[in-house]
């Protein structure tokens, strides 16, 4: 083996940000606007969608049509390196615990293939302690995020339409795109049930907001990351942008390895190794902000032992890495007859639903055995043939009439190749994604006794579902079935759910919602962080990633990280131009 | 470049797509070299593209023999029609060597699956199956192809069948030609503009005053 140096650069930034997701990226794009030096650490390569995307690639491009690796989980044209697993950077489970980990290891993280489903949390949201009395409030409410919700509607752009819900927020919005045709059936048969059914809010460009990225064109392809920047990645959006100013150097392939500390305490910068010539590095700043992820930035402060910060930098209260949470999660999906034989015409539309189902509830006067709710995602329609199409035909052939003809199960030939054509674009799939309470008993801690192949040691989870999220996942289904049956479907998928597997509820994480572990709150006993992101116990160390959620609502999280992220990050500047920090 | 020319350049696809949309960029300063991208798959990681090699380099997982009833199957399966070509027309079965290298799990089960269809044929014919004239096999497929009348020493058969069937299918409608015949006419920069007005007649379906007044719309002539 080569021999170790530490190299320590010079350089004095303002600002040592550690990853380049939503969070990361929207910090490094409001401090370098604002003039301030900033070094950008990200522990994957760059990434350019306009480069690297594989947008508008055939099925047949790829060897295994699309099929999943491991190195891309949703698929082989997907935006998003690595996924559940990396090579070399294991991480374990205690007992029973079966928490799955999604990790991006690339310039924007999973912001490149993320469904870009862009909800503001509502009041109720930041408050949910003293509607049920479980988990607790955040020290912030709607009307302190509110204005950075706006200024985020108006710089990234997204599509919604206002419907004066008062927990599901208006925004700013760009126009929507008119529903599709299943989207339309699914609109009527939950309108016949009492299901609202409206126009998704997705951070998708309908119209040209600025002259650095295009409108959408329309090839339901956002999973991939944009050639032409027509929807939201941090890579695209926030990283690109911020390095243009020339205040941001940017270090890709850099693995976080701990914060460093001077005696006072404080922050001087980030040690990480250089997975390209595995050699140790050291960058000094004046203030260092955490934005790896919920999971990897408990992680850093867990590792970052001293004699001052035994337990880990910021963590005297020995909260970092608990209230670990993520959505809820359970699918149901089934075929529509009338919808055999349709015409044909493109009908790709954007990158995911035209149309979802804000949770609609209310937990107490409904009655429910579950406290918070859950929304509902929809999809279906004509989608493009990928692995995995048209498998299973032996299960539906025969189980419908097929131009007026009852068949066999299974066959071949010509006929057979009538029954594809006969059932493609039938398909109708549902997900509902809910809130699960945080819980301290829920968390990541730091292995004793493993370490990843840069010798840094590897989080080790323990998490499991309680009876709340096990009976929404349940209420979620029969909702699915009536919605399903109410539009004359026929259950295909999901439908075999029970007590047996906790109503197909996904294991936690699996939602990729990771949020919770450094938690913000006004009690420094209570949360590492306090109401603007800072750390308690260190005044010029920030998180501004999933880890600083209280809870995290049936909202997916990211409008609400970018949303925290440009607020704690004007609080930074100010900061620094007090000499508070 | 305005929007309707960046259109075009990538509908050209590739490369120039790259290229052209790039002229009318403000250049930006690269920090980073990467060593990870390589020229001809700039979109893979350097990991992946290893691994990719590794499957590629593998010597030819199913023999001469195997790949002759593969094809037979494939044929058989998805026949040339008055829409399409065949499975091997779509080169389904240079598909299947390659995914059965990508996905292991499928090895067995078809080399297996595969040795068994010949074991019967032997038994009944005396041949192997590519060996047997075309009314043997269809009276061999027959015995496998349909799961719910299949008689119950025929159930390995069936279960082998349906896996070449979902092989088959999935590795032709992903190809150029089943892409075709499926009728998938999307992954091209469009302006979606709603469902057609004849199918929502069809459907019995309009849309609302409000989605006509808050959905983007385009001139349905342009």
């Amino acid at each position: 083996m080569d021999d170790i140096q530490i190299k320590k650069q010079s350089k004095q930034y303002d600002a040592i940000i550690v990853g380049s997701g939503a969070g990361g990226g929207m910090a490094a794009y409001v401090l370098a606007n604002a003039g301030l030096k900033v070094c950008l650490l990200e522990a994957g390569p760059n990434y350019d969608p306009r480069e690297n995307s594989s947008q508008l690639k055939n099925p047949w491009d790829s060897p295994r049509r699309g099929a999943s690796t491991k190195f891309r989980p949703f698929g082989d044209f997907d935006g998003c390196y690595w996924g559940w697993e990396i090579d070399g950077e294991p991480y374990t489970q205690k007992g029973d615990s079966n928490w799955e980990w999604w990790r991006a290891r690339m310039v924007g993280g999973r912001t490149n293939h993320w469904g870009r489903i862009s909800l503001r949390f509502g009041p109720k949201d930041f408050k949910r302690r003293s509607i049920d009395g479980l988990g607790d409030d955040w020290p912030i409410g709607y009307e302190d995020v509110k204005p950075y919700y706006d200024k985020i509607d108006q710089l990234i752009g997204v599509f919604g339409t206002n419907e004066g819900l008062y927990n599901d927020p208006d925004g700013l919005f760009l126009p929507t795109p008119k529903p599709r045709l299943h989207e339309l059936f699914i609109k009527k048969a939950a309108g016949n049930i009492n299901i609202p059914v409206i126009p998704s809010r997705l951070s998708i460009l309908t119209k040209k907001i600025n002259k650095d990225r295009e409108a959408c064109f329309y090839c339901a392809q956002c999973g991939r990351s944009c050639k032409i920047y027509g929807d939201f990645s941090s890579s695209s959006v926030l990283v690109k942008p911020a390095v243009a100013t020339g205040n941001v150097d940017l270090i890709t392939n850099a693995m976080a390895r701990e914060v460093l500390t001077d005696r006072e305490g404080l922050a001087t910068g980030v040690a990480y190794v250089n997975k390209m010539d595995m050699q140790e590095y050291q960058v000094f700043g004046r203030t260092v902000i955490l934005a790896a992820s919920a999971c990897e930035s408990a992680r850093l402060m867990l590792n970052s032992k001293s004699s001052r910060y035994p337990n880990g930098i910021g963590n005297s209260s020995g909260i970092v890495g608990k209230y670990l949470h993520d959505s809820t999660g359970a699918d149901m999906g089934g075929i529509i007859p009338e919808l055999f034989d349709r015409k044909r015409y493109n009908e790709d539309g954007v990158g995911g639903m035209h149309v979802y189902t804000p949770w609609w509830l209310d937990n107490k006067k409904d009655k429910l055995d579950f406290p918070r709710g859950y929304h509902i995602e929809y999809g279906g329609g004509f989608g493009m043939p990928l692995y995995g199409f048209n498998w299973g035909i032996e299960n539906l052939n025969g189980a419908y009439k097929i131009k007026g003809q009852q068949k066999e199960a299974g066959g071949y030939g010509a006929s057979l190749k009538e029954d594809y054509r006969y059932f493609f674009g039938a398909h109708v799939g549902m997900a509902g994604r809910g809130e699960g309470i945080a819980r301290e008993d829920s968390y990541c801690e730091i292995d004793p006794d493993v370490v990843d192949k840069y010798g840094i040691p590897v989080l080790r989870f323990n998490t499991h579902w309680s009876d709340y999220e096990i009976n929404q996942a349940k209420h979620m289904k029969e909702t699915f079935k009536e919605i399903l049956h109410s539009m004359g479907a026929v259950v295909t998928w999901g439908g075999d759910d029970g007590p047996h597997n906790k109503y197909g509820l996904h294991n936690p994480g699996n939602i990729i919602h990771e949020a919770g572990t450094v938690r913000m709150g006004n009690d420094p006993k209570k949360s590492p962080l306090n109401k603007y992101s800072q750390s308690h116990d260190v005044k010029n160390l920030f998180c501004v990633d999933g880890g600083q959620f209280v809870s995290q609502a049936d909202k997916n999280i990211t409008w609400t990280i970018l949303a925290l992220s440009m607020r704690a990050s004007e609080y930074i500047i100010g900061e620094l131009k007090k000499q508070n920090i | 470049m305005d929007r309707r020319e960046s259109l075009k350049a990538l509908i050209i696809g590739g490369v120039s797509a790259t290229v052209l949309l790039d002229a009318c960029k403000q250049p930006v300063k690269e920090t980073h070299k990467d060593a990870a991208k390589t020229p001809d798959q700039p979109d893979r990681m350097a990991e992946e593209n290893l691994a990719d090699k590794k499957v590629m380099d593998q010597p030819k997982f199913f023999t001469a023999n195997e790949m002759a009833t593969i094809t037979l199957l494939g044929d058989i399966i998805i026949p040339k029609d008055a829409v399409s070509g065949s499975a091997s027309d779509a080169k389904v079965p240079d598909f299947i060597e390659f995914i059965v290298k990508d996905m292991p799990e499928h090895q067995t089960p078809m080399r297996g699956g595969l040795r068994w269809l010949d074991l019967q044929c032997l038994k009944r014919f005396d041949k192997a199956f590519k060996d047997c004239s075309h009314t043997q096999q269809m009276e061999m497929v027959d015995e496998i192809a349909w799961p719910k009348k299949a008689k119950p020493e025929m159930h390995q058969g069936v279960s082998f069948f349906n896996l070449m069937r979902n092989l088959t299918a999935t590795g032709f409608y992903t190809s150029e030609i089943g892409v075709k015949d499926v009728g998938y006419m999307g992954n091209t920069p469009n302006q979606w503009n709603g469902v057609p007005d004849d199918v929502l007649k069809q459907y019995n379906m309009a849309y609302t005053e409000k989605e006509l007044k808050e959905c983007v719309s385009f001139d349905k002539k342009a």
